[in-house]
Formats: structure tokens, sequence, C-alpha cells
């Protein structure tokens, strides 16, 4: 289910939120990918219960300290392979670890910049290792959150999706894990 | 006069990147030992002597803080210069990583030129 975005998220404006996700993501692709990126129209994406299914390859990374986060990447398998091409300088035309550990650091390189930005006004906050899940009809929950922004991308004729969530951490505790994902696959 | 660089980093794609970097960048490369944390590079640079070692910082097992600690502790490496490539950017930990002794970091993204100008005056 989608929605026009709110104005903020415990009061940091999602269009900062936005812009910062979009500056990282536009940087990873220029520097690292030298592919062509325009964007989409970003939005608000309520989570629904169950959650949506997903084909394709999404990675996820966490974010812990005084505030919690999740920056999800998801395109299809045949962007996937084109992004691991790009980033390796190789040719990949199905998934194999070495376009999943492609996606998972282009995953690490746009949330940790997202990261370090927010750092700023935050203060220290930590990532966690990425994870990938690939496949069809898989579903992905998120304890306690009720929202992603969805920041989209088109690159040619596909598509790149970046999904991203932050809240304050119950209690302000210097450094918390991320918060575990459970995934579903039908 | 050829140089032998170990890679820490936990990606495989990091790793592949920066042996290319590497290339690009000019440098006399000799062997290039790779590793995915810092328990697999302790291992290795107990057999292997290498003049230059790239670590990333966030990794599992063991991150490129701790390893750089044990390095700059240790006689044999501790005159040997390690740079971080990490997506730390300028956070507490790179600033950390510099007050232990680390030659220098490169943020991630980064292009062979960034590679080629931090390594420029290390080795």
């Amino acid at each position: 289910m989608n929605h026009t975005m709110n104005q903020t998220i415990e009061n940091i404006p999602v269009e900062r939120i936005e812009n910062t996700v979009r500056h990282a993501t536009h940087e990873v692709f220029s520097t690292m990918l030298n592919l062509p990126l325009e964007d989409l129209p970003a939005r608000e994406e309520i989570t629904s219960e169950p959650p949506d299914s997903h084909d394709g390859v999404e990675a996820l990374v966490g974010i812990g300290g005084a505030w919690t986060g999740t920056g999800r990447i998801w395109c299809n398998s045949k962007f996937a392979c084109k992004l691991a091409s790009a980033l390796l300088m190789a040719e990949y035309d199905s998934l194999n670890e070495e376009v999943l550990d492609a996606i998972s650091e282009v995953a690490n390189m746009i949330i940790g910049n997202v990261k370090a930005t927010f750092e700023d006004s935050l203060g220290a906050l930590v990532l966690s290792i990425p994870t990938v899940i690939f496949g069809r009809n898989y579903r992905t929950r998120s304890a306690g959150v009720t929202s992603w922004i969805v920041v989209p991308f088109k690159a040619g004729d596909e598509e790149l999706q970046v999904r991203f969530f932050l809240m304050p951490t119950k209690g302000h505790a210097p450094v918390q894990p991320a918060r575990p994902e459970m995934v579903h696959t039908l | 006069m050829s140089l032998d660089v170990m890679i820490v980093d936990d990606s495989a794609a990091i790793r592949k990147i920066l042996r290319r970097v590497l290339v690009q960048a000019e440098v006399p490369l000799g062997k290039v030992h790779e590793a995915a944390d810092g328990v697999e590079a302790l291992a290795k640079l107990k057999t292997e002597r290498v003049g230059l070692i790239l670590s990333d910082i966030n990794m599992p097992n063991m991150d490129g803080i701790e390893l750089l600690s044990k390095l700059k502790a240790d006689d044999e490496y501790k005159n040997v210069p390690i740079v971080m490539v990490t997506t730390e950017g300028s956070q507490a930990r790179v600033l950390q990583a510099l007050e232990l002794g680390a030659a220098g970091y490169v943020k991630k993204p980064f292009t062979a030129e960034q590679i080629k100008e931090k390594l420029t005056g290390i080795i």
C-alpha cells in the first residue's frame, strides 16, 4: 500500500532522507558503476500484514546505535547481473555468488554513506553486515516497522528501489545491534 | 622493485576491484594476498610478508580496527603502511584508525585516481 509521504519521521524531514538516499545512490552509480540513473518520485510504503511478496534480489543493511534502521536495495535479477557486470567488469547473465556479493557491496556503500550523513546530526551509528535475499515470492518483515520511505530510480529499462526507515532506539542506548529481519518464502 | 600487498575485505567484489584498481594506479605489484576478515589476515601474515595492507573496517570475526591494533603492536608489522578502505566516512572509527596508526583512509565508493592519490607518498 502506497501513500504520499508524511512531512517528518521523528523530526527528520522526509525530504532530507530522500535527498540523502538519492545523493548516496548517485555517488555509487557514477563512481563505481558508471551507469546512468534517473530519479523517480519517492513514496511512503505502509507495511501490510502479511507483508507483500517480491521477486528479484534484495540486499539489506541494518543501522544501530541511538537510532535504529534498515536500508534495502531491490532490483530484478537481470539488473542485478548488469550491476555486477559494471562493478566487477565481467559478464554475468545469471545470479551467482559474485553477483550476490556485488549487490551486497552496492547496498553497503549506499546505506553506509546514508548512515555517515545522518551521523552528523544523530550521533555515532553502526552498520550490520549486509544480508541478501533472492528468489520469487519472498516476503520480509521488520519488527515494529509500519512504513518505509521508497526512493526509486530508473536505470535504462530497469528499476532500482531503495527502501529506508530510521527511528530512535528505545531507551537511547549508546549502541544497539541492527534490527533482526524475518524472511518468509512462499 | 615490486610490492606485495594484502587486501582485507569481507566482500569478494571489493577485493577484486581493489586488485584491478592497484594495477590501474600503477602500483608496482608483486604478490597480492586476500583475506575476508582480520582473523584470516593475521593467519596469512604469519607466513606471507607484505609491504602494504588495504583493509576494510566493518568486517565479521575481527574488524579492521582490531586488525590494525594487533599489527601496530607487532614488531614485524608496526612499520607496514595500512590504509583503511571503508564506508565509515569521517566518523569516529576512522579517526580511531588514524590514531592507532593507519597511514590513511579511502572512502567507498572510490575511484582508481583516489586510490593512486592516497598511495602516493605512502609507498
